[in-house]
């Protein structure tokens, strides 16, 4: 073990920078794909009819293999970075719409009817009423894309070296070093376990009227409020 | 010249479709693994989450249990497992289930948690047993969740399944690990499509699946 942190110098980054390497191929495609959700989730609030289909459509989406989303991108981009991080955004989009527009769609009416009385228009009622309410399902959905967007960097490794921690894994085949494979494997784990730590640090802050905590919630409170903190149902990790 | 082009080159060869490493071997080896590893998930998760969901106990271990086995990189174990314990099915079945588990356990246990109490009520008023309650009452009713979970893991499986080629597992993946180290991105292009079309198929399944044993009553209040 004591080669542990000793990175074989093909790699050409510390342990440290590889982990920096992975938070960014992992974390950019999630701001992405949350950039591009906002919208289209607030587009299929407002037009009913187009959920379906692009429920539908996320569903398709999301059974593509990574690997095979990967190697069709090779054609137009190349072995690079971008190749690994255009699927994770695609996955981290269709992740995070249904969870939006869930959230948003939970916003009891008779607030909304509030804020408008209260002479909201339409966009500060959205920034300051819905989005504000829909943040526990946001984060929820954003916990799933983020730790699977985490685990996934690692195929990358696959096109051309692009995995960061997952290029661990190579070299400890080819050197016959199982400690680089651990290494890997547990660093991603961390990773991903920090970074939802974070996510639900963030939702705290963030909604400082949720009941804290789960041990001293009252049956009463738990009914009271529609919970929309569940995760989102697909689990995320292949 | 673009992926459809190449897609249809693999396709239209002869020598892809028969031998060893023909299409039909690969798909019949890649269907062959992912329905072991759902089998053996399924042997796992169905019922301990059907037994947790009745009785209601051990949401907090099964809530961690599902981080854990999301936070698990599937392509580090897969190497992992390859590494420490050589060539052969089980390194590669032991991530696969792994990973495939923790979807099926908990969402069976959050679908029959999630089933209206007051019919299991009445089903107890009326003096059925529990076993009776959970497979009659119980079960129709969460099926739909049940099959999701299930749905979830399998396509989890086979994309896993398709990283495996990598430590040398047969199936659709080869052709794409193969045509990457061949520099042949006809090969290549031609198993991701194929790959692709496998999982999609195996949403189809799922849903005509879904249409078939979930019972109409409970389809329609759904």
């Amino acid at each position: 073990m004591n080669r542990f942190f000793d990175i074989p110098s093909d790699l050409q980054h510390s342990w440290l920078g590889l982990i920096g390497l992975h938070l960014r191929e992992a974390l950019l495609p999630v701001l992405a794909g949350l950039v591009a959700a906002l919208p289209l989730a607030q587009l299929c609030v407002r037009f009913r009819w187009l959920y379906p289909p692009v429920l539908g459509l996320t569903t398709v989406l999301y059974a593509i293999p990574s690997l095979a989303f990967f190697v069709v991108l090779i054609d137009y981009t190349g072995q690079t970075e971008l190749t690994v991080m255009i699927p994770l955004a695609v996955y981290s989009l269709v992740v995070l719409v249904p969870a939006i527009v869930d959230g948003v769609r939970s916003v009891p009416p008779e607030t909304l009817a509030a804020a408008t009385a209260m002479g909201f228009g339409p966009l500060r009622r959205y920034a300051q009423v819905q989005l504000p309410i829909a943040v526990p399902a946001i984060i929820a959905g954003l916990r799933v894309a983020t730790v699977s967007s985490i685990s996934l960097v690692s195929v990358g490794m696959l096109i051309g070296n692009q995995g960061a921690l997952g290029n661990l894994l190579h070299d400890a085949n080819i050197y016959h070093r199982p400690e680089l494979a651990v290494n890997s494997v547990v660093t991603t784990a961390a990773l991903a376990v920090l970074a939802d730590g974070a996510l639900v640090l963030l939702r705290l802050l963030l909604t400082p009227w949720m009941p804290r905590g789960t041990g001293g919630r009252r049956p009463k409170d738990a009914q009271a409020r529609p919970d929309a903190a569940v995760p989102a149902p697909e689990d995320a990790d292949r | 010249m673009n992926v459809l082009h190449f897609v249809n080159a693999f396709f239209s060869d002869g020598a892809h479709w028969q031998g060893y490493d023909g299409i039909p071997t690969r798909l019949a080896e890649h269907i062959r693994y992912s329905l072991l590893a759902l089998v053996l998930a399924a042997a796992i998760g169905l019922p301990v989450g059907l037994l947790t969901g009745h009785y209601g106990r051990g949401g907090n271990t099964l809530a961690l249990i599902a981080t854990a086995g999301r936070a698990l990189p599937s392509f580090g174990l897969l190497v992992l497992m390859f590494i420490l314990l050589g060539f052969g099915m089980v390194p590669v079945m032991i991530p696969l289930v792994v990973l495939a588990v923790p979807p099926i356990l908990v969402t069976t246990y959050e679908a029959v948690r999630s089933v209206d109490p007051s019919p299991v009520d009445a089903a107890r008023g009326m003096g059925m047993g529990e076993s009776r309650i959970l497979f009659h009452v119980e079960l129709p009713v969460a099926l739909p969740l049940i099959l999701g979970g299930l749905r979830s893991a399998a396509i989890q499986i086979v994309s896993t399944a398709t990283i495996a080629a990598y430590v040398s597992l047969g199936g659709l993946g080869r052709y794409i690990i193969d045509g990457l180290y061949q520099r042949d991105y006809e090969k290549v292009a031609g198993g991701a499509a194929l790959v692709a079309v496998l999982a999609l198929a195996t949403l189809a399944v799922f849903w005509a699946v879904a249409r078939a044993a979930v019972s109409p009553g409970v389809r329609r209040g759904g």
